[in-house]
């Protein structure tokens, strides 16, 4: 055990958190038995530690009983250690002479039995005690922000972050993995309620974003190395080749022309392969940026070499560059948004909705290519053989509210398919059926639009369709998909025959929402969405400081949310940006140069490569700046020569022996 | 004999359960010795001298200035010892490691009491013990009582079974070390803190170890030494075998390694570690470069007898200091 | 005291399993978190220390942690492939596999040190956990080393 110097005096505080903690912790009982404890020399309980009052009765305290060490039992450190930190060093403590004990979301809101709860904070408590003796005094290190701000994904929640971070003079790379920036929404035709066009309202922010001289747009490309710290990123983006030159090419469509393949003969990813295109594409009139890709899996050059190369001879830009190899960028950047977006559900997870058997079950992303004048079929619904349905089942929550699927709302289904209801109405005038389990339409105009629909003579069946066949029973079923569903407002199963079902399906996390989490180092929630630092505080923060999420790959959401949360994102990007500076736990390693042999048994297992050999005094050295904190080398320093700052070695284990001690 | 002008000091050497090689470490001063016989006398070695515990016994208290204890405490006499000579002395120095940790003997606290008796006395390959007797430790015989000391179930070190000022570590301790510490007490120099580890360098073995260590230490085999074509210039650790010079403190002048032998860790720790064998565990598996569970399990069924190996000399002294029953 | 003392001696009838658990800041100290936010239910036996990364858990802390006392050890540390600080968590997972097998040559029931990986976002894993391991140390009774520690036996 170390020699103190000074006298240590501690002073504990135990909170109440009004009934939160003092409804099943013995909030006075605690208070008195800590004032027992060793170097205790003030005890108290309070209703709110973290109010003001809270806060001043600590500095308060520290001046009257000469405190110089603050045990504050209440919640969780990860939420309010700064709290009271900033309230020792209101009161002229250092800010790590702090200890926090959880007694809230590790003890009182886990554990009902009381005695057993009681007897749990008491050791906690007396834990605490016991560390915060030999915690020391301790300086944040400060390190600048660098301004630039990173983007992944360019949806509409990327495009809005983009634009906002942009317009208030930041220099933003925006990076996309498809050959176009415009997400989802790209693909829609109206959006609900206002039924205003899609395209017209987001083509001129793509174009923005293109022309917007503070952004660069990286479209074809992926995030693929990421290290450093907030405010300090390093960040490899891959270029993929597109085989056009995109600073020449001006989306002409000579290429595209010129083609050796006179038709579309491959899927076209734009319109989920209901058309067809050429090795050459650009994805959509108004991509963005608009510059033509060769898909080298079904370009007949890259498959063969045999090509005469056609469409590079047609480009008297000379931008077909076959030759293109991924390129790799490295940029440094200080914060980070991801909107990486969500992943439409695969129908055919649920065979007896009869998707990818039946022809005329179809997809509501395919019908919103289909309504789209620009769409496959040029903005008629139509069925497989070409003609205009009759009638029309859509099926709500296609991958929603399912324990067999995904459990979660997919909150834009209702409203799409009250969209898609109006439209396919509009366009063909049929019999449409929309079978639903609840209605939800919460939001400006939602209910309202959902109102408009019910006077629009369109079927609501409240039921979750059991299954779509086609066995006919009767003649006029004949030749028709049947929709059997229970109906529950009258109580009867009903067979609905109907010449295309419509599944609106859910969405899902992205598959590679798990690599991108990886390489931001960041969490998912349990169904694979990116985890926000705080479900209401804290709505697009992340766990990692300086990464922030926006849009559909937080959660499901709409476009106005998605838009709105881009917006809080970009915020809390510029105000750490503008702080101009971030202040870093001091909660590096170091090394005691007496200590260390030069067994160089740490070299080799710093993830960051923050410690380095000194030749001359043969002992190893950690460089502070490129230390985490992970504490790996410490624990693995067979000398004991590594230590850490905020958890050294005498620290824990006293933390551990006050857990277990009996002092009184 | 003594040049009467020079007080001389009072010495003694005791084992405990000991091998002897202490003693003869003690021996190993050659000629040293003189310097030694010039500055003490000694008053007990029972290796040497013919001196009697009665004789200790009837000594006056602290007037012995300088014992050295070597060997563990793990029977009635070796304790009895222990209290007597702790009382009869001024500085009583735990010498060598099992004094210091309990030692190799130690590593008896792998089984207990019971089990050693019954393969020693019954089960070994050579007994033949059909009445199963066994050593008793009260014996009528028509002169009286005969006595034997009582065999404990644990082994200790010196400073578990009473109060020690000083540990001079090493199986046994090198000879130059204990020289050192000898002139120092005899030429009255400035003493360490009481409790202190002394005759150590401070640094682990590496320090003074001059084989070559790679910066990119990356094991993803464990061997044991003779499974190996050592090139006498490599760390053995960057060879994929166990070596405890890392974790031990220096002093011996890394004898093991200059003779192409991985350090054992007799030194003990360093000052900062509190359970040698713990932190070895902690310096060898992090060094072990694999990922998948299966294949650090398989590497780890390499190392022959783990807790035996980190714990070889300080078991006794380790945080769970025995086999639990 | 002889073993069988120690054996035979009746465990208190107030003893409950205290449990010293390690838990990372980012994925198991949140887990924790959560499950408190979540007010899922488990039995009061873990007593959590907060460290940045499993790759920061000595071995020494588990045995001294027995030896002051604990009756079982857990560790919690991101899953593979997630850690905060790259691999920290493997390096964690290999002194664990070392350190049950010298535990196991000193005696000591298995299911006294389990290290498990447990996501910021399973707070639900975390309760079940915990739940799980007190059951099997009730069941296996108080963990002697603190004993045997403190009681030379001659």
């Amino acid at each position: 055990m170390s020699h103190h110097k000074e006298e240590i005096r501690i002073g504990v505080y135990i909170c109440h958190c009004g009934h939160n903690i003092a409804g099943t912790v013995d909030v006075t009982g605690i208070a008195e038995y800590a004032s027992r404890l060793p170097n205790v020399v003030i005890s108290k309980d309070y209703k709110y530690m973290c109010s003001d009052p809270g806060q001043v009765l600590i500095g308060q305290d520290i001046a009257e009983h000469k405190l110089n060490r603050i045990v504050v039992s209440s919640c969780s450190p990860l939420l309010h250690e700064k709290t009271f930190r900033d309230a020792l060093v209101k009161g002229g403590l250092n800010p790590f002479f702090l200890q926090m004990v959880n007694i809230r979301e590790n003890v009182s809101w886990v554990h009902t039995d009381t005695d057993d709860a009681n007897l749990k904070a008491r050791d906690l408590v007396r834990a605490a005690v016991h560390r915060v003796a030999y915690q020391k005094e301790l300086t944040k290190k400060k390190v600048p922000v660098n301004p630039d701000v990173l983007i992944v994904g360019g949806g509409i929640a990327g495009i809005s972050a983009a634009l906002t971070m942009a317009d208030a003079g930041k220099k933003v790379f925006l990076v996309e993995k498809e050959p176009t920036i415009g997400g989802h929404m790209a693909l829609f035709d109206k959006t609900f309620p206002t039924l205003d066009c899609a395209a017209c309202i987001l083509t001129p922010k793509m174009s923005s974003v293109k022309k917007h001289p503070n952004i660069t747009l990286w479209s074809y490309s992926e995030v693929s190395e990421v290290s450093g710290f907030v405010g300090n990123y390093k960040v490899k983006v891959t270029r993929k080749p597109r085989y056009v030159i995109e600073e020449l090419c001006v989306g002409c469509y000579a290429c595209v022309d010129e083609c050796i393949f006179k038709e579309g003969k491959f899927p076209d990813e734009f319109n989920l392969g209901m058309s067809k295109r050429k090795p050459v594409y650009l994805p959509f009139p108004q991509a963005t940026p608009l510059v033509a890709v060769i898909d080298d899996k079904t370009c007949i050059h890259f498959k063969t070499g045999k090509c005469q190369q056609s469409c590079a001879k047609a480009c008297d830009r000379n931008a077909i560059d076959f030759n293109q190899q991924p390129e790799v960028k490295e940029i440094e950047v200080g914060t980070v948004i991801l909107t990486t977006g969500f992943k439409a559900f695969d129908a055919r997870r649920l065979p007896y909705y009869g998707y990818g058997k039946f022809p005329n079950v179809f997809t509501s992303l395919e019908v919103e290519r289909m309504v789209n004048a620009s769409g496959p079929t040029e903005g008629h619904v139509v069925l497989k053989d070409g003609s205009k349905p009759k009638s029309v089942g859509i099926v709500h929550c296609v991958g929603s509210r399912d324990e067999k699927t995904n459990k979660w709302c997919s909150r834009v289904c209702c409203m799409y398919s009250l969209k898609l209801a109006h439209l396919i109405k509009e366009h063909t005038g049929a019999e449409v059926y929309n079978f639903y389990i609840d209605m939800r339409t919460p939001g400006k105009g939602y209910e309202e639009f959902y109102d408009k629909l019910l006077r629009e003579d369109v079927h609501f069946i409240r039921g979750r369709v059991a299954e779509v066949s086609d066995w006919a029973t009767t003649s006029d079923e004949e030749g028709k998909l049947i929709m059997r569903v229970e109906d529950t407002m009258v109580g009867m199963v009903r067979r609905i025959p109907v010449d295309m079902v419509v599944l609106s399906v859910g969405l899902e996390p992205r598959d590679d929402a798990q690599d991108i989490r990886k390489l931001f180092n960041i969490s998912c929630s349990t169904e694979g969405f990116f985890l926000e630092k705080h479900p209401k505080l804290a709505p697009v923060d992340t766990f990692t400081d300086g990464v922030f999420i926006a849009g559909a790959a937080q959660g499901p959401r709409d476009i106005p949310d998605s838009v709105a949360q881009a917006g809080a994102a970009a915020a809390q990007a510029l105000a750490l940006i503008d702080s101009g500076h971030v202040e870093l736990e001091p909660n590096t390693a170091y090394i005691t140069d007496t200590l260390c042999s030069g067994c160089k048994s740490c070299l080799n297992i710093c993830p960051y490569k923050a410690i380095a050999f000194d030749d001359e005094k043969r002992k190893s050295v950690i460089n502070e700046a490129l230390c985490k904190g992970c504490g790996t080398c410490v624990a693995s320093c067979p000398s004991g020569a590594i230590r850490q700052n905020l958890f050294e070695d005498e620290e824990i284990f006293s933390e551990i022996r006050g857990l277990f001690v009996e002092s009184i | 004999m003594a040049n009467e002008s020079k007080p001389k000091i009072k010495m003694a050497v005791y084992w405990g359960a000991a091998c002897g090689g202490c003693c003869v470490s003690v021996l190993d001063v050659h000629e040293s010795l003189f310097a030694v016989i010039d500055a003490a006398d000694l008053v007990f070695w029972p290796i040497a001298l013919d001196t009697k515990y009665a004789d200790v016994e009837a000594m006056e208290d602290a007037s012995i200035d300088l014992c050295l204890f070597n060997g563990a405490v793990r029977n009635s006499e070796n304790e009895h010892m222990a209290h007597v000579l702790r009382k009869k002395s001024k500085i009583l120095v735990a010498y060598g490691s099992c004094a210091h940790m309990g030692g190799i003997p130690g590593l008896a606290n792998f089984s207990d009491r019971e089990s050693l008796m019954r393969r020693v006395y019954d089960e070994s390959e050579s007994t033949e013990n059909p009445d199963k007797i066994r050593p008793q430790h009260h014996y009528e015989v028509k002169e009286g009582t005969l006595e034997i000391p009582v065999f404990y179930n644990d082994v200790m070190s010196l400073g578990q079974i009473t109060d020690v000022d000083y540990y001079i570590p090493g199986c046994p301790p090198q000879t130059e070390r204990l020289v050192e510490v000898f002139m120092a007490i005899v030429t009255g120099q400035p003493l360490p803190p009481k409790g202190s580890v002394i005759g150590v360098s401070g640094l682990a073995q590496c320090d003074e170890c001059t084989r070559k260590k790679s910066d990119q230490r990356s094991v993803k085999q464990i061997f044991r030494p003779w499974e190996i074509e050592d090139d006498g210039e490599t760390c053995f650790m960057d060879q994929g075998v166990i070596c405890m010079g890392p974790a031990t403190i220096g002093g011996c002048g890394v004898r093991c390694v200059k003779g192409n032998a991985p350090c054992r860790g007799c030194y003990g720790p360093m000052p900062e570690v509190r359970d040698m064998g713990a932190k070895l565990i902690s310096t060898i598996g992090t060094m072990i470069d694999l990922e998948k569970e299966e294949e650090i399990e398989k590497v780890i069924e390499q190392i022959e007898d783990p807790a035996g190996t980190f714990y070889r000399f300080s078991l006794p002294a380790a945080k769970i200091r025995r086999k639990l029953s | 005291m002889s073993d069988n003392q120690i054996n035979k001696q009746a465990i208190p009838a107030n003893w409950k399993p205290r449990i010293a658990a390690f838990f990372c800041n980012w994925c198991t100290y949140t887990a924790s978190d959560l499950a408190g936010v979540s007010r899922l239910k488990y039995p009061a036996t873990i007593r959590v220390i907060r460290i940045m990364c499993s790759g920061r858990l000595d071995p020494q802390f588990v045995t001294d942690a027995f030896a002051e006392g604990a009756d079982a050890v857990l560790i919690g540390g991101c899953h593979p492939g997630d850690c905060h600080y790259a691999n920290g968590n493997y390096k964690c997972l290999r002194r664990v596999h070392l350190l049950k097998k010298v535990l196991k040559q000193m005696g000591l029931e298995e299911e006294r040190l389990r290290l498990e990986w447990i996501s910021a976002s399973e707070g639900k894993r975390l309760a079940e956990v915990v739940s799980e391991m007190s059951e099997a140390i009730l069941k296996l009774g108080p963990c002697k080393v603190k004993q045997v520690v403190e009681h030379y036996e001659k």
